[in-house]
């Protein structure tokens, strides 16, 4: 028999269907890939008698025909997505062995179609990185290396846990999230598939927050097709969640191979940024010349804002995240280090729960909300906001259907060699990622070659809002150009 | 202008004028808090109504209470003021036990009900017009509990998220009586349309009190801020010692700086709680959480069909219909309760047009006063609207005289039961039959001839026989008809 762990959810779905095997072996063969993959760090939690139970159940139902869309696939969950019972932190000290009495929207509709749990996922803390590296668990481990070395390499973050694990086999597919690029930089960095779908698809409810108006769940998977599969079950509109949208969810999967004949796709002229490497450049061009291939037309779009919106991204979601985070005070749940007065308790706990990301964050958002600088920064950047979502709709209002870029600047880089002296070297990672965040518009980043050291890099694909299943459509047209990409396994 | 001239404060370098705005705290009547299902029943054991958003557990997320929006349109509405169609909500962050998410969720820069007005009773029948700046909603916070433990504070969430609106008047009031006539007359408006409860011993209603004194017509002073009053005389007491003492500052060459107080009703008082320099910085920014607030004209039309009467509208009509004086129209619609027993009373009467303004002075002078000499409320009365109507229509029709009626009335008070019967029970009833009346009139007549000799020198003297007759009769005997038989029988 194959090995299980290798196959796509597409692929596992009929195996199961056809009782190939059962869901039982193919969550032990997951768990097993898990144990052996530990000095990944992907895991923060493994839950293997959970996903035992529920991929019993799953066998049970498929023995009954009432087996769901995802029954039986084993997944991996962000740790930033609240499971009941199940230990939830955000990878943050200040949560400590926080149990939540409620699941995420998004979760609960996973395991309605029958999906199953095999655990918890590294992240950066409170989704704040883009390395990895700001996890209270520690770094998570890319399972690519540079050919001929074996420098450990970040994952990319914020779920840099999701993204490898998913690139490893240690699960089908991975919940994930993107507040800007947090699912599209990892996926690119990992050569998997991931998508930020329309702020409003999927609910935030039970999700902890990092930036309200730009947090978005979505799916990470080893193929454009299984991301389709996990899109449909994990959005729909929740009335928990007033900022989800109540339209109809489309069967994505559907999409997957439809022509992509008589398509208008978008050239931003602005990102191609002074220094660009020429691997990225090449790949890029590369993705154009495949997309024409498919009968789609490439036009030059100018979306003037561009160079602003890393800038307005650094004001809007610190101002956001130093409000939601300040329920992190010690006093109901988490982490408490006491004080002689309430001031110090809470001064305890949150230097001590915070890592320093976090905290830089928290102080750059209460810097820019406070009295005299709001309308400097907050204000500003909100006006940015708009003019940025004004320079797409204007592009997709000249008959558009999507905008084709690389996802980013770089392949994966070493643990340790970013942002130690400047975070902006950090941030500049999601240079072509939170646009799209900040447009509330939908993302996929797809796989499309490698680098001259033999690592993954990814393109980008930007859609309209709601459009999801043009972004579907076009991934699999350059995952079928492309090829796929695993990593070989040291490990 | 002589409300004005009543007004001033005399201070050593002559007249001080007060300047007052206030910020009134009213609880929205609703079953649930404003962003989550939780209850809002007062009193539950501590934490026992609490969702999981008002805990603010991690990725809990608020969802707007559609009532809370009635409620706050409503209010708009009875305070003639502006309804926004679009308003927003936004985060005012600060830190402290009692607040779980770090921040309140509140409208600052578009509230829901823009300006409007509302009018005040003051005494001898004057009103003034106090302007309305807005209305926002606003989430309450819980309630720390200092006294539970000696090294701990407790927390109780059960009133977090509870759904309030943060009303704010315009400084136009410009003495204690204003302020408390306004903070009445809000209190009054609120518990007409049912959107607050105005139960300020339970906390429903609280007020800021801005104060600040000026030279009449002069520049404003600087305000204090006496926060968190919940007792409207609390309000008159503290106002005029804040004024006082704000005028002495400056009359012995201090300034005012601007600051937070609280009033200390034992020593009648206030004291200094923090400056303004120690003022938080709230950050306000829009929730983005919440998408903004839009409704339509329709919507505010549908709850403004469905408006009740509110008292000036109510004291108008009472004037209007039933020639009530415009005191007495007040004091029935001062209160919901007051009005809504008037009105039943108008209801089960048999003539209201003739007997209207008859049964506002019973219900005002003999109900009332009762009630209040007896410490107890209108829900508590033994005489129910039914039974003083009745009282009123016996007087009305002539069967029973106003005299017999408060014996009546202590009858019903002490020992319940139909006035109608009872007057037939009794023999209560007023003797008209002219043929019985004479009798007692000859009697008297021919018992008294000195008098009878008097009285023809000296009219006004009938006042005595009448006296007489009445007594004879038990009370019973028609006024009217004894007055016009002796006026025959004694020739004057």
């Amino acid at each position: 028999m194959t090995d299980l762990t290798s196959l796509t959810i597409a692929e596992a779905r009929s195996g199961l269907a056809k009782k190939t095997f059962t869901a039982l072996e193919l969550t032990d063969a997951h768990l097993k890939a898990m144990e052996d993959a530990r000095v990944l760090n992907a895991y923060v939690l493994e839950t293997p008698d959970h996903a035992r139970a529920m991929a019993r159940e799953a066998d049970t139902k498929i023995a009954k025909g009432e087996g769901g869309p995802l029954a039986g696939i084993p997944l991996g969950i962000k740790d930033l997505f609240a499971t009941r019972d199940v230990r939830t932190t955000a990878c943050s000290k200040i949560l400590g062995n926080f149990l939540p009495p409620y699941e995420s929207t998004v979760t609960s509709q996973l395991w309605r179609d029958g999906a199953v749990m095999l655990g918890k996922l590294n992240n950066d803390e409170f989704a704040m990185g883009s390395s990895n590296e700001t996890s209270c668990f520690g770094s998570v481990v890319n399972p690519w290396r540079r050919e001929g070395s074996a420098t450990a390499l970040v994952p990319g973050g914020s779920s840099g846990g999701s993204a490898s694990a998913v690139a490893a086999s240690l699960c089908m597919g991975a919940t994930a999230t993107d507040t800007g690029g947090s699912i599209r930089q990892p996926a690119a960095f990992t050569a998997t598939v991931g998508i930020k779908p329309t702020y409003g698809r999927c609910s935030r409810w039970g999700i902890v927050a990092f930036a309200s108006s730009l947090d978005q769940a979505g799916p990470i998977a080893r193929t454009v097709r299984d991301t389709a599969i996990l899109m449909r079950s994990m959005a729909g509109h929740d009335p928990k969640d007033t900022t989800s949208v109540d339209r109809a969810v489309p069967d994505y999967e559907a999409v997957v191979g439809k022509s992509v004949k008589g398509m208008k796709i978008g050239i931003p002229r602005e990102y191609r940024l002074d220094g660009m490497s020429a691997e990225i450049e090449k790949l890029w061009s590369e993705g154009a010349s495949w997309l024409k291939a498919a009968g789609a037309e490439l036009v030059e779009v100018s979306l003037p804002h561009t160079k602003y919106a890393l800038p307005a991204y650094y004001i809007v979601a610190p101002a956001e995240a130093s409000s939601n985070l300040a329920r992190y005070d010690g006093v109901r749940y988490g982490l408490r280090v006491p004080g002689r007065s309430i001031g110090e308790m809470y001064e305890n706990t949150r230097a001590e729960g915070f890592g320093p990301e976090v905290r830089r964050r928290i102080m750059i958002g209460t810097y820019v909300l406070s009295a005299g600088y709001y309308d400097a920064y907050y204000l500003r950047a909100q006006k940015v906001r708009t003019l940025i979502k004004k320079d797409f709709e204007d592009c997709f209002a000249r008959g558009v259907h999507a905008i084709l870029t690389p996802a980013t600047p770089s392949a994966a880089f070493g643990i340790g060699e970013k942002g130690g002296v400047d975070p902006v070297e950090m941030y500049l990672n999601d240079i072509f990622t939170v646009t799209v965040n900040m447009a509330g518009l939908p993302g996929i980043a797809v796989p499309a070659g490698k680098d001259s050291q033999g690592l993954p890099l990814g393109l980008q694909l930007i859609g309209r809002p709601f459009d999801e299943e043009t972004l579907f459509s076009l991934g699999e047209v350059v995952e079928q150009a492309a090829g796929r990409f695993t990593p070989s396994r040291w490990w | 202008m002589s409300v004005m001239g009543r007004n001033l404060i005399k201070g050593a370098t002559g007249d001080w004028e007060i300047v007052v705005g206030m910020e009134v705290h009213a609880q929205v009547t609703s079953n649930s808090k404003l962003f989550s299902g939780a209850s809002t029943e007062f009193g539950g054991e501590p934490n026992s109504h609490v969702s999981l958003i008002d805990a603010a557990m991690p990725g809990m997320l608020p969802v707007i209470n559609e009532e809370c929006i009635r409620q706050a349109v409503r209010t708009g509405l009875g305070l003639n003021a502006r309804i926004n169609l679009r308003s927003v909500f936004d985060r005012k962050n600060y830190f402290y036990p009692d607040l779980p998410q770090g921040y309140q969720i509140s409208q600052y820069k578009s509230p829901i009900v823009g300006e409007g007005e509302v009018i005040v009773e003051l005494a001898g029948g004057e009103t003034a017009t106090v302007g309305i700046e807005r209305l926002h909603l606003e989430q309450d916070a819980g309630k720390s509990l200092h006294d539970q433990s000696p090294t701990m504070s407790f927390v109780d969430l059960n009133r977090s998220g509870v759904a309030l609106m943060e009303i704010v008047s315009r400084p136009d009031i410009r003495s204690s009586e204003q302020a408390k006539a306004y903070v009445s007359k809000l209190r009054s408006i609120l518990r007409y349309l049912g959107t607050c409860d105005g139960d300020m011993e339970k906390g429903s209603l609280r007020a800021d009190v801005n104060v600040s004194v000026r030279k009449p017509g002069g520049p404003l002073g600087t305000r204090c801020e006496i926060k968190n009053m919940n007792s409207i005389n609390f309000i008159g007491q503290a106002i005029e010692y804040e004024a006082r003492r704000q005028i002495e500052i400056i009359e012995d060459g201090g300034t005012i700086g601007q600051e937070t107080r609280l009033f200390d009703p034992n020593k009648g008082e206030t004291r200094s709680m923090r400056s303004k320099e120690e003022a938080h910085d709230y950050r306000y920014f829009p929730d983005p959480d919440l998408l903004p607030l839009e409704f339509s004209e329709a919507f505010v039309a549908g709850l403004k069909a469905d408006l009740p009467e509110l008292p000036d509208q109510k004291k108008a009509r009472f004037v209007a219909a039933f020639g009530l004086s415009a005191y007495d129209a007040g004091v029935l619609v001062a209160e919901r309760e007051s009005a809504e027993f008037y009105e039943a009373v108008l209801t089960a009467l048999a003539n209201k047009e003739r007997d209207g303004k008859l049964a506002a002075n019973w219900v005002i002078n003999e109900l009332f006063g009762r009630l209040n000499k007896e410490g107890r409320d209108i829900p508590a009365s033994p005489v129910s609207a039914a039974q003083l109507a009745a009282i009123v229509d016996l007087i009305g029709e002539g069967t029973i005289s106003g005299k017999i009626a408060k014996d009546l009335f202590e009858i019903v008070w002490q020992e319940g039961g139909d006035p109608r019967a009872l007057v037939e029970e009794r023999g209560m009833k007023q003797v008209t039959d002219l043929g019985a009346i004479e009798k007692v009139v000859d009697d008297i007549i021919a018992a008294n001839p000195d008098k009878v000799a008097q009285a023809r020198e000296k009219p006004q003297l009938i006042g005595w026989f009448v006296g007489q007759v009445m007594k004879s009769s038990g009370g019973k005997a028609n006024p009217q008809a004894v007055n016009d038989l002796l006026k025959s029988k004694l020739g004057i």
